[in-house]
């Protein structure tokens, strides 16, 4: 479902005397439907770098990213529009949301998105808050003025909405109990189980072994000059 | 000075043909507003200039005119320019609408159905219809050329949303041979059916804002309405107290400080000839009825 | 997914394709050799600073100034137009029914001696709508849809706040079921927190009604909640154009990067 080959990425500093840092090289990885990969390597290796790259928000210099039957690398920004849309899901370590929106139609919106009646859309975010143990009572309010952990499960509410066919995990059980943390664990089990591909960051290495098939150390693809 | 130091209707010739080609051209687009080089004339602005150099390029020797002000012949405006064109052009004039060739009008149409060959004469203060809700010319002007006419509704919707009906009462806006909307000049909207498919030619004078416009003779006027606000052409429910006429405009006149009042017709020639026939209303005396028949 | 796929719209034809728009002042550059394509349903922002080029760039777009050269084609009912040479007629008509364009500052964009009903019924009165009760019910489900009570219809728009009256110019606007909506700032000068209430309304439309849209702003923030491409201008050129997020994330142009990192961080 996902397959990288041979991605690079530097970045060109134009304002610091256009500085070129190199960050990746000959990056390759494969994730098949069902399964989960996780990416490892110490802190700047460039595992949230290459994640980005997936997701498109970070430009690759060369090489392919093939989500489905997209290469994100090259694609046309509708395209990754689109793809995100329907087949690409993302849970990141931070809440973007428009202020004052309620938390109940935050997750709701990439089911609205999608056509989704707003009634079934609403009851489906309502299910996984539920499950999440978000309390009832704080749906109606925005979730920008929730506690970290709070944040990290709207967000992972609102990734786990529509059933994206693959998807992009970035540390989802940091800053969770342990009871939250056995519920987000569950999900990821579920999802694999009706077939998506993931890749994901987990300092967790307890939750890592649980549910990442294999894992990718990125270090391999640092560039030796860096 | 005597009159004769004046050329004919008090225009140089060179004027005129000026006005008459605006005229014809007026004619010739029925609604659209003409613009023409109006003249500096001996009254002030908004006394009917527009008018007055209208009727001044139309007018002959052989002409009859006729010259009213809210349906009156003898209040100071039409007095005035009556005197004016019988010093400077020497025309027969009159008072009975049937046997003037030419009409110059404030604010009414005759209740007398006119004739071919009759020509009506507005005086116009304002003849931009869209002016009050827009007031860029350059935009009124695409407005008409290229017929974006829903800001009319707009003001009619207005009037719906804060009175409950439809409460322009003059002036109302009309289209013209389904093309060019048209303010009727502050004519009462009692008025407005009689602009339609008139046998006689209608002509339109603003003096000051200098356009001339017209509707030449039986040319359909529709006034704009609503389908569920549709347009009525509403006057004041009550007879004429002076010749029981129930079909005319009729002004109110306060006679007392009690709060006594009449209505009486405000075209005063067409009462008159009423009351003449023997018709009496209200407060009407039989005696000035035998001595108008006498 | 194929379930609710007919509901959305067809990707695959441009609704709009500028090719090669520029617009000079005598010698000085308003905008030059601008190219994109923008799809039914999509969102772009330009971006850039004061004289970039962007509101002289919005102008062309909306027909509301003719461009030097280049051509700004949409996708009409009887299929793709050169707007820049059809007539003015037909271009002011498209202004009205297909089109919509909300102003900076609402008093630009509304009629202020109007009631609110008024300024909403004005577009529909435009396509000749001639019933005063259909007219009156769409204009207060619209006031609704934009958050004003029903019962300020006929209040004219002085009496409202700045807020309110950005909302009543998006109603007067939208009511005719445009397809492509074109804005000025919309957001400046109001409140942050009407600011917010104002993109939430924005994204719900643009998402309920498939609307395309294109924002000129110079507020970053606002782009990344509400635009899904992003187009940085400077000095009347194109520096640089691609999805928000990753124009945004990973800059590649000098001014890019600079215009990124001159944001103050909340």
């Amino acid at each position: 479902m996902i397959e990288i080959r041979n991605l690079s990425k530097s970045f060109t500093l134009h304002n610091q005397g256009s500085a070129v840092i190199p960050v990746m090289a000959g990056a390759a990885l494969t994730v098949a439907s069902g399964e989960c990969v996780g990416l490892i390597g110490n802190s700047g290796a460039g595992k949230s770098t290459l994640m980005r790259m997936v997701w498109g928000n970070y430009l690759a210099a060369s090489g392919s990213i093939r989500v489905g039957e997209v290469d994100v690398a090259s694609a046309e920004p509708r395209q990754i529009i689109r793809l995100r849309r329907d087949t690409l899901g993302y849970v990141s370590q931070f809440l973007r949301v428009v202020p004052r929106v309620p938390t109940l139609d935050v997750v709701a919106e990439p089911l609205l998105n999608l056509g989704v009646q707003a009634d079934q859309a609403r009851n489906r975010a309502a299910a996984l808050l539920s499950r999440l143990n978000i309390p009832e009572r704080l749906w109606s309010l925005s979730p920008t003025t929730f506690s970290g952990g709070e944040q990290q499960r709207v967000n992972i509410a609102r990734g786990f909405a529509h059933a994206y066919p693959a998807l992009l995990l970035d540390e989802p059980t940091a800053s969770l109990d342990a009871a939250n943390r056995e519920v987000v664990l569950t999900l990821i089990e579920e999802a694999k189980a009706r077939g998506a591909a993931i890749l994901g960051i987990f300092h967790d290495e307890v939750a890592r072994d649980r549910v990442c098939d294999r894992v990718v150390d990125v270090r391999a693809y640092t560039p030796k000059a860096a | 000075m005597t009159a004769q130091d004046y050329n004919f209707a008090y225009l140089d010739e060179q004027t005129k043909r000026m006005i008459r080609r605006a005229i014809l051209k007026g004619v010739a687009v029925p609604g659209y507003q003409v613009p023409f080089a109006s003249r500096e004339m001996p009254m002030p602005y908004g006394w009917g200039t527009g008018g007055v150099q209208v009727t001044a390029a139309c007018l002959t020797p052989d002409d009859t005119l006729k010259v009213i002000d809210q349906g009156a012949d003898d209040t100071t405006n039409a007095v005035s320019i009556r005197k004016f064109f019988q010093r400077t052009a020497a025309v027969a004039v009159t008072e009975a609408t049937a046997e003037a060739t030419i009409i110059q009008t404030r604010h009414r149409i005759p209740e007398a159905a006119l004739t071919e060959g009759q020509i009506l004469v507005y005086q116009v203060p304002i003849p931009e219809p869209l002016r009050f809700l827009e007031p860029r010319e350059t935009e009124t002007r695409k407005m008409h050329e290229l017929e974006e006419y829903g800001l009319m509704h707009v003001k009619l919707y207005e009037d719906i949303a804060r009175h409950g009906h439809i409460a322009t009462a003059y002036a109302y806006p009309v289209k013209v041979e389904g093309r060019y909307v048209m303010d009727p000049s502050p004519i009462p909207r009692f008025d407005n059916p009689k602009l339609s498919d008139c046998p006689a030619i209608q002509l339109f004078g603003a003096g000051r804002e200098q356009r001339i416009y017209a509707l030449p003779p039986y040319t359909r006027v529709v006034s704009l309405d609503f389908e569920d606000h549709p347009f009525e052409a509403s006057k004041a429910p009550h007879d004429c107290d002076l010749c029981g006429a129930s079909d005319s405009y009729l002004d109110e006149v306060i006679t007392d400080d009690e709060g006594g009042r009449m209505f009486v017709c405000s075209d005063t020639d067409f009462c008159r000839g009423r009351v003449a026939a023997g018709h009496i209303g209200r407060l009407g005396a039989p005696d000035l009825a035998q001595e108008a028949a006498e | 997914m194929t379930a609710f796929d007919r509901k959305l719209p067809s990707p695959d034809r441009p609704l709009f394709q500028v090719q090669g728009l520029s617009k000079y002042y005598g010698s000085r550059i308003g905008c030059a050799d601008v190219s994109f394509d923008l799809y039914p349903g999509e969102v772009l922002g330009i971006v850039g600073e004061s004289g970039s080029g962007k509101s002289t760039l919005l102008s062309c777009l909306a027909g509301h100034m003719a461009p030097d050269t280049g051509r700004v084609i949409f996708d009409t009912a009887e299929g793709p137009r050169d707007t820049v040479t059809m007539g003015e007629a037909e271009r002011r008509r498209l202004a009205r029914t297909d089109w919509a364009y909300v102003h900076q500052n609402p008093r630009d964009g509304l009629r202020m001696g109007v009631s609110a009903g008024g300024n909403v019924g004005e577009r529909l009165m435009a396509v000749g709508a001639r019933h005063y009760g259909n007219i009156r019910d769409k204009a207060n489900d619209w006031l609704g849809r934009v958050e004003i009570a029903a019962d300020r219809i006929d209040d004219r728009p002085r009496a409202f706040s700045g807020g309110m009256q950005q909302r009543l110019q998006i109603a007067r606007n939208l009511v005719t079921g445009p397809r492509l909506v074109f804005m000025d700032e919309p957001t400046g000068g109001l409140d942050v927190s009407v600011q917010a209430r104002l993109l939430d309304l924005l994204r719900g439309l643009v998402r309920e009604m498939g609307l395309s849209a294109i924002i000129v702003t110079h507020d970053l923030a606002v782009v990344r909640l509400l635009a899904d491409r992003l187009m940085v201008m400077k000095g009347g050129h194109v520096v640089e154009q691609g999805l928000t997020d990753q124009v945004l994330d990973d800059p590649q142009h000098a001014y890019t990067q600079l215009l990124v990192s001159s944001v103050l961080q909340v």
